[in-house]
């Protein structure tokens, strides 16, 4: 490479807008290979191994199950309630582990983001990636039970991977925003845990959105969470798209994204001074 | 041709008040308390500007604290500076750390990959050089083990191999080679030397006056975050290590928390002392000294062993020592405050000055809780009475160390 070709200028301050996209591209290989040790890692010294991404969202599901729909008598229409469960569940786990574990990625990489140089949003976007993988045995559970149950599918289903897609921006905006958050502020540390428990319950995953009221379910809405749920599952098993909760979550979404960037972008300056 | 330019930067640390770790803090902070006071304030670097051109190898040297970490900081995009700007024409390698991103649950072999992804490397060009890299390294046979498994030399070497074949346009390594065996660390400069002669530029960050004169054509000396001399090596060197000689034989630290240590040691004072135990800052060749370390063990549980470097004015490491008695050495040592002296015999250290390296380590595994280098300076006098190792010569004696010797003589009256 000519040198001349390449010229860095270093100084204080940047327009927040530019984001670097151009250099997050040059440095994809630290990404892959950053995803790959998330991945790696993840299971290392545990005696059953991957397993856990099984059975996570097995257990779970079977217990929600049994207390739904044996003691608070939750039915989902049209769906064996199992289903309708481990389908949101899924969504939910990723969601979850990925943003507790991009939360604190950068802290988590002290040693690198001190030591050297890269485009600090691989950080958390190499951690929300890692957390993909676990979908993948999920999403086998959830075929076979589908399979079970006698569920069959219509081609609404080629749609599901865009609700897929709507969920990993929501988490990756959620990760950037709580890791930069959390190198200034050790408090997300503490918050965090209490707050996805809250947003869990107040998220469609255990019961379907037909019980809560027609005024509530706007409010409902603006829970990106509620139209990525009712998406996914309207692909998956069929039924009306829920198009007012599904363009809520893509505009809170996108909100969250923008603010998320902002945020990082700002603070990205003082990490390796501030962690 | 010119690959970098750094005009007039400056970097400002604030310390303390304005560093909130918790929401309570940056609140508080906001609503006027302790805003802009300049006691928290350290400009790390002031005005700073030089130029490199390709195929340099500059130093960089300095006291502890004078900067010149946050400038490879700076140089590497780690931070940016406060004022001013560096513009660089090629891509940097930097090496501030031997290791980065090791994780020790991945074996060598992935270690590789991924450490080199970290320093930079592309997949393909770790892929062609890892044959290379692990027999540089020597652990070919632990290549898929775990690194936690590796012993602390194992894994610097892995480290380093890594880190070795590296080949950025320019590259800056901070004092990485203070790790590991002397073997490995020859071999080391020897690979930098290279990397240095094939136009390459190279920035050198190091305490090691020998280093820097054999690698270095050009020199930075950085104090207080100022440049105070930039110039031909040996030079800069020789006025740096002048001024260093104004440092004392002895230095205090009042306070523990500012001390130089961790939670386990931390140091309290070092002075130089003759056998009454007095303290000195010049001793007579032929008088026994002694170099006393205080220092103090904060935690219960850790075997402690303080050691002392010994250099002399070109920065020849005289020697190292450690106190390797019975009564410490397996043994923890209780919180509390240990003096520790270690006695060099009269007739034995050559005349001139001597900086003395302060360390309290812990080997097994290997941990450093301190070093305070080139802490101390004091002044060995040769006497003119002719009962030393100068005996009638009053010329330039050679040599790093100069013994009093018994010789022997056997006469015949024949030829050989």
């Amino acid at each position: 490479m000519n040198p001349a070709e390449h010229t860095t200028r270093i100084e204080p301050g940047r327009a927040w807008l530019s984001l670097d996209l151009k250099d997050i591209w040059t440095y994809r290989e630290l990404l892959y290979f950053l995803t790959w040790r998330d991945v790696k890692v993840r299971y290392k010294q545990t005696a059953i191994g991957v397993l856990w991404a099984v059975l996570q969202p097995a257990l779970t599901t079977v217990i929600f199950a049994v207390i739904f729909s044996q003691v608070a008598r939750f039915d989902a229409p049209g769906v064996p309630y199992p289903v309708f469960v481990l389908s949101g569940l899924l969504i939910w786990l990723f969601v979850f582990n990925a943003v507790t574990f991009a939360s604190n990625s950068l802290v988590g990489n002290t040693n690198l983001v001190t030591k050297i140089y890269f485009p600090r949003l691989i950080v958390p976007l190499a951690a929300t990636l890692a957390g993909l993988v676990d979908l993948v045995p999920g999403f086998l559970i959830l075929i076979g039970l589908m399979i079970v149950y006698g569920i069959t599918v219509s081609i609404q289903i080629i749609l599901a991977p865009v609700f897929i897609v709507l969920a990993v921006v929501m988490t990756l905006s959620l990760g950037c925003l709580f890791a930069a958050l959390n190198v200034r502020f050790r408090d997300v540390k503490f918050a965090l845990p209490f707050a996805l428990q809250v947003w869990m319950f107040i998220s469609p995953i255990f019961y379907p959105l037909d019980i809560v009221s027609e005024r509530a379910r706007a409010f409902f809405a603006l829970n990106p969470m509620t139209g990525i749920l009712q998406g996914f599952r309207a692909s998956l098993f069929g039924g009306p798209f829920d198009w007012f909760a599904i363009g809520t979550s893509v505009g809170v979404t996108l909100l969250l994204l923008f603010l998320a960037l902002f945020v990082f972008k700002q603070m990205e300056d003082d990490f390796a001074d501030m962690i | 041709m010119r690959v970098i330019n750094a005009e007039n930067i400056s970097k400002l640390y604030r310390l303390g008040g304005a560093r909130h770790n918790s929401l309570r803090d940056a609140v508080a902070a906001f609503f006027g308390r302790g805003k802009n006071d300049p006691k928290t304030e350290l400009w790390a670097l002031r005005d700073v500007g030089f130029e490199i051109n390709d195929g340099e190898t500059v130093g960089i040297i300095g006291r502890n604290g004078a900067g010149k970490s946050t400038l490879l900081k700076v140089l590497s995009r780690i931070t940016k500076p406060t004022k001013g700007s560096v513009e660089i024409r090629g891509r940097v390698g930097s090496l501030l750390e031997v290791g980065t991103g090791f994780h020790n649950e991945l074996t060598g072999r992935e270690n590789i990959y991924l450490n080199g992804a970290i320093l930079g490397m592309k997949r393909a060009e770790i892929q062609s050089k890892f044959d290379e890299i692990v027999a540089f390294s020597e652990i070919e046979r632990f290549l898929d083990t775990p690194v936690k498994h590796y012993s602390s030399g194992m894994y610097t070497r892995l480290a380093f191999s890594v880190a070795a074949h590296l080949e950025p346009e320019i590259l800056i390594v901070d004092e990485v080679l203070a790790v590991g065996d002397i073997a490995f660390q020859k071999k080391c400069l020897s690979k930098m030397r290279e990397v240095g002669k094939t136009g390459r530029t190279v920035i050198f960050v190091s305490h090691d006056m020998q280093a820097i004169n054999r690698l270095c054509s050009r020199t930075l000396w950085l104090n207080d975050g100022q440049i105070i001399e930039d110039g031909e090596t040996s030079a800069v060197v020789g006025s740096y290590l002048h001024e260093q000689l104004k440092t004392g034989a002895e230095r205090v630290w009042e306070d523990e928390a500012t001390a130089p240590g961790n939670d386990f040691a931390r140091l309290r004072r070092i002075r130089v002392r003759n056998a009454a135990g007095e303290s000195i800052a010049s001793a007579d060749i032929r008088r026994p000294v002694e170099i006393e370390i205080t220092f103090e063990a904060l935690h219960d549980k850790k075997i402690l062993i303080p050691n002392l470097h010994l250099y002399n004015d070109q920065g020849v490491c005289l020697f190292v020592s450690h106190d390797w008695g019975d009564e410490w050495r397996k043994r923890p040592r209780p919180r509390g405050t240990y003096v520790c002296a270690m006695k060099i015999p009269g007739n034995f250290l050559a005349e001139g000055s001597v900086f003395v390296t302060a360390a309290v380590s812990t080997y097994e595994p290997f941990e450093v809780h301190f070093v305070e280098r080139e802490t101390i300076v004091f002044t060995v006098i040769d006497s003119l009475e002719s009962d030393t190792a100068r005996g009638d010569y009053a010329g330039r004696l050679h040599g790093v160390i100069r013994p009093v010797l018994d010789w022997t003589t056997e006469y015949s009256d024949g030829p050989f």
